[in-house]
């Protein structure tokens, strides 16, 4: 009946409201304020103690795209961010296939694979510092042992970034890892006994079993490695400091000199719009997928 | 279909090699760690002799006593905050029937999709502003809310069967008593599993450490490594590997402790 | 004047007096009486009315307009077990839900007890209910289950106890009650089931398909138990369910819907042996009634322009569809219809058949004996006609059993 309805609807209202509000405060003075601040910085003229002085429209975006340090930080965050994405879910896919076998203790591996997870970007940093260090790192004492030239890998333009990809590909790959050994251990076992009876390759079976099976998730393990990428500081700031030469870096780091240490906040706002723009773009195209692989399964 | 033996042993060697290869960095870091400044100097990778004086060293000739209890501090707490106020909004949002609920709930989503990275200048300001600059307040309060949490717990109490609900509101159950003896006891693992989560990544938290403290007084273990690293220009590599393995402890413990809750307590919230 | 000494007109009037007096005293006595009489009656009344369920026209749509329930009226009496049946679809958890007042009704009643409780919260309208998945909380042991509404509403710790082995007693849990539901199969859970809705006190028991996940030899033994339960304790049940076969052993009432429409309230052999019309007839017993398409025509039944079925039943001559219970065949040798056998199902205490009599028209048949025949076979047999429904084309019943008797 309405008035049964109306009567529900004011009683809960009130409580509803209650308990979203402690959320909505913080999320007020910390995410909606920022954002909506960054985006006003953006345009505007700022002093040094990033204080807005005049509205200069898009004149922080222009002069950005016409900055060579800045063009360079953006192709290499590109670079970055396609390397890293790539080599991590190729390497946690065949890692999550080996840990998706029925071998005993295979428990213990599963644990050993994902606990990078658990390991910080202060702690993957100073761990591959180490590993990248000239003198007494691992990486040179292989390279003589394997008689080759010795490399600088932090101060060289292109090694560096191969050590940050490196890095950063070492710590996602626990997370990435445990959401794909899911999705393959979600796979049904009778697709494969049939595999079996059929006689397929283990190229087949993964072709056309494990991959088509394990989509939504390689989709949705893309996104979020692409977004968390796009989102590098603390590998840069430890091993790089963005140099040699702003051959490493990246936009987070950019942002955070440029806000922090040159004083520069229009200019680091309006990098900042930049990398919301990005953000906002994947997901919402993951939104867009799932919700409709969503409505598929629901058909179903 | 029977694998043999060959076969098996096959596959547990590349699992073996695998890990090797994977968790080398850790290993050499450990290794590193119960070695002697000179061993390390002759570019030994491990010990000559098996010693615990950079251990000892950590927790007596540096502040990481200081700035792990810090982050403790800040990690629980913000944890804590985390925990209840997701289960509050997501209480509200499966269990409520009010007005705009549905625009409410698209902004809580939108702010998964907000990068705080671009959010830190004007946070670092309000701080600044509000005299909060190098406290626990100025590094916790901006994640006590979380929308990732709130919607890991509302994909979890939507799984409630509407039975028990409906039990519930035959036994006259209120809303407190519905969410605290049929709702939290039956998504108890989904909330242990966001609890652990969330406790990983405070404890993990860089940039933003970084740049509300100014000092040592609130400082996280994070930001202490960082400042251990530049400070150790001499390259005390025994130190520095002794130091990031003590703050690694906690965490690997929870991967291991929580590792199969978050296949599936991560895969549901965040893929459902 | 009256006094005038005479004696006579004295005694006269004295006699008047008396007659008077006399019918008067009666008179008040009979009012006197009849006064108990119907205040008794009406507090006895009362009694019966107690503890009643009536839906007055209930109506129920879907936000885009689709009628679920299209005026539904029933009374449910005290301690009547009263079974909702009906497939999916056709309202019968929504009426369920409208009476324990999970859902808002677009119009009309829900009465219990005399009293409108349309607009009342779940918990003030005094029932409870168990549910199709059991709803227990997988953390709690089968005790702290039975007493969750108990400890919900603050009773008294002594009196949770008593009542909580009282019901166990009830329900035969007693060794169980300190497992977790995990550990219980499913029979032993909607036990708990059963015992937590029982341990309320509430004399009004909802149940929502409770049989409908266990296997089919558990669910005989729980339907015997159940119907036991409501028996020895004289509490009204309002049972839904889509299993015809519950509905005939355990209702005293049975509620047949289809499309949220009600086709007939009846007790089970009502509904079996005078349904209201085909959908009712054919819900009923398995294998279900055949409906033959037949033609009246000089006082007989015309059956696919092929057979003929003598009939005495005076209606008018037209078509109507004849409905036949398939045990309401005898197969005899020389029969007055015959067809193919195209299915064969021993049954080993009986056996159930078809035969195409033509046309595309098949007939159920089921005898108490083993047959051996093989498909192919031509079989021959009778139509007990004076047990036959007869319908109108639209499908309303128009006579039942001995009216549409007949010589064969």
């Amino acid at each position: 009946m309405k008035k049964a309805s109306n009567l529900k609807f004011r009683n809960e209202s009130a409580l509803g409201w209650l308990l979203l509000l402690p959320s909505f405060i913080i999320l007020g003075i910390f995410v909606f304020y920022p954002m909506l601040k960054t985006f006003f910085l953006s345009t505007q003229l700022t002093d040094l103690m990033g204080n807005p002085i005049k509205f200069i429209g898009f004149k922080n975006f222009s002069n950005l795209f016409t900055s060579d340090s800045f063009m360079t930080s953006f192709t290499i965050t590109l670079i970055f961010v396609f390397f890293s994405t790539l080599l991590t879910l190729v390497m946690a896919y065949l890692m999550a296939m080996s840990a998706s076998q029925k071998i005993m203790g295979i428990a213990v591996f599963r644990t050993m694979f994902s606990s990078t997870m658990g390991v910080s970007v202060t702690v993957a940093s100073i761990l591959w510092l180490f590993m990248f260090n000239p003198q007494i790192g691992m990486f040179s004492k292989i390279l003589t042992f394997l008689h080759l030239p010795q490399i600088n890998f932090l101060s060289d333009p292109t090694w560096s970034l191969v050590a940050i990809i490196g890095t950063t590909v070492w710590m996602n790959l626990g997370f990435a890892f445990l959401i794909l050994l899911g999705a393959i251990q979600a796979i049904p076992q009778d697709l494969y006994q049939v595999a079996d009876l059929d006689g397929a390759s283990w190229l087949m079976r993964l072709r056309k079993i494990t991959i088509p099976a394990t989509s939504p998730t390689i989709f949705f393990v893309t996104v979020v490695t692409l977004i968390n990428a796009f989102q590098t500081f603390g590998q840069v700031d430890i091993l790089t400091s963005g140099g040699p030469d702003y051959h490493t870096n990246l936009l987070v780091y950019a942002i955070y000199q440029d806000a922090f240490v040159n004083h520069s906040v229009g200019r680091a706002s309006a990098q900042s719009v930049i990398l919301t723009i990005i953000i906002m773009l994947f997901t919402m195209i993951q939104f867009y997928v799932k919700n409709r692989k969503g409505a598929n399964y629901a058909n179903e | 279909m029977q694998t043999s033996n060959v076969k098996k042993g096959f596959r547990l060697a590349t699992l073996i090699v695998l890990t090797l290869l994977l968790l080398l960095p850790l290993f050499v870091g450990i290794s590193l760690s119960l070695s002697s400044s000179q061993s390390i100097a002759q570019g030994h990778l491990l010990p000559d002799h098996l010693e615990f004086a950079n251990y000892v060293k950590v927790f007596t000739s540096t502040s990481m006593t200081k700035f792990l209890w810090h982050s403790f501090i800040i990690s629980g707490s913000v944890m804590i905050g985390q925990v209840i106020l997701s289960i509050m909004a997501a209480y509200a949002f499966v269990f409520l029937e009010f007005r705009f609920k549905k625009a409410a709930f698209i902004l809580f989503l939108s702010t998964m999709m907000l990068p705080f990275e671009a959010q830190i200048i004007p946070n670092f300001a309000t701080m600044r502003d509000l005299n909060l600059l190098n406290t626990y307040a100025a590094i916790g309060l901006p994640f006590l809310a979380s929308a990732f949490g709130t919607f890991m717990m509302k994909t979890s109490f939507e799984q409630i069967p509407t039975a028990l609900k409906q039990l519930s509101d035959i036994e006259g159950l209120s809303h407190f008593q519905f969410a605290t003896r049929v709702v939290m006891p039956y998504t108890k693992v989904s909330i242990i599993t966001f609890a652990l989560y969330s406790f990983l990544t405070n404890w993990n938290m860089y940039l933003w450490p970084l740049i509300a403290t100014t000092n040592d007084n609130v400082r996280t273990v994070q930001i202490g490594l960082r400042q251990l690293r530049s400070q150790d220009t001499a390259s005390n590599w025994g130190l520095i590997m002794a130091a990031i393995i003590v703050s690694v402890i906690p965490t690997l413990l929870i991967i291991f402790l929580g590792q199969k809750y978050f296949k599936k307590g991560l895969t549901n919230g965040v893929i459902k | 004047m009256l006094y005038d000494g005479d004696y006579r007109s004295y005694n006269a009037f004295f006699n008047l007096y008396v007659i008077v007096m006399t019918s008067l005293h009666q008179i008040v006595t009979i009012i006197l009486l009849t006064t108990i009489i119907i205040m008794t009656s009406m507090a006895f009344e009362r009694v019966q009315l107690y503890m009643t369920i009536e839906l007055r026209h209930l109506k129920k749509k879907y936000d885009n307009g689709e009628e679920v329930l299209t005026d539904i009226n029933a009374t449910i009496e005290n301690g009547q077990f009263y079974i909702l049946v009906g497939a999916s679809g056709s309202g019968k958890s929504t009426i369920l839900n409208a009476i324990a007042g999970f859902i808002p009704i677009n119009d009309g009643t829900v009465v219990i007890n005399e009293k409108d409780v349309t607009q009342l919260p779940p918990k003030d309208r005094n029932l409870s209910m168990v549910f199709q998945n059991y709803a227990l909380m997988p953390n709690l042991t089968v005790a702290e289950n039975i007493v969750f509404g108990l400890a919900a509403r603050h009773t008294a710790k002594d009196i949770q106890q008593q009542k909580l082995n009282d019901v166990l007693n009830l329900v035969h849990l007693e060794e169980y009650k300190n497992k977790k539901p995990g550990n219980l199969s499913g029979g032993q859970r909607q036990r708990v089931s059963l015992a937590r809705a029982l341990v309320s006190d509430a004399q009004i028991i909802l149940m929502d398909e409770p049989l409908s996940n266990l296997d089919a030899k558990l669910r005989a033994e729980m339907r015997k138990e159940i119907r036991a339960l409501q028996q020895q304790l004289g509490i009204t049940v309002i049972y839904v369910t889509h299993d015809q076969t519950e509905a005939m052993t355990m209702g005293d009432q049975v509620m047949v819907l289809n499309k949220g429409k009600i086709e007939q309230i009846g007790s089970p052999l009502e509904l079996y042996n005078a349904p209201a019309n085909t959908f009712v007839a054919d819900f009923f017993g398995s294998p279900s009634i055949n409906l033959l398409d037949v033609k009246m025509r000089h006082n007989s039944f015309h059956l696919n322009d092929q057979f003929e079925m003598l009939t005495n039943v005076d209606i008018d001559e037209g078509q109507y569809i004849l409905g036949v219970r398939p045990e309401n065949i005898v197969i005899s040798e020389n029969g007055a219809l015959r067809g193919e056998l195209t299915h064969i199902e021993p049954l080993g205490d009986g056996t159930n058949i078809e035969v195409n009599i033509g046309q595309n028209q098949s007939v159920r048949i089921k005898v108490s004996e083993q047959l051996d025949l093989t498909l192919g076979d031509v079989v021959s047999f009778n139509v007990l006609i004076d047990r036959a429904l007869l319908f109108t084309p639209s499908g309303q019943l128009l006579h039942t059993g001995k009216s549409v008797s007949a010589v064969i």
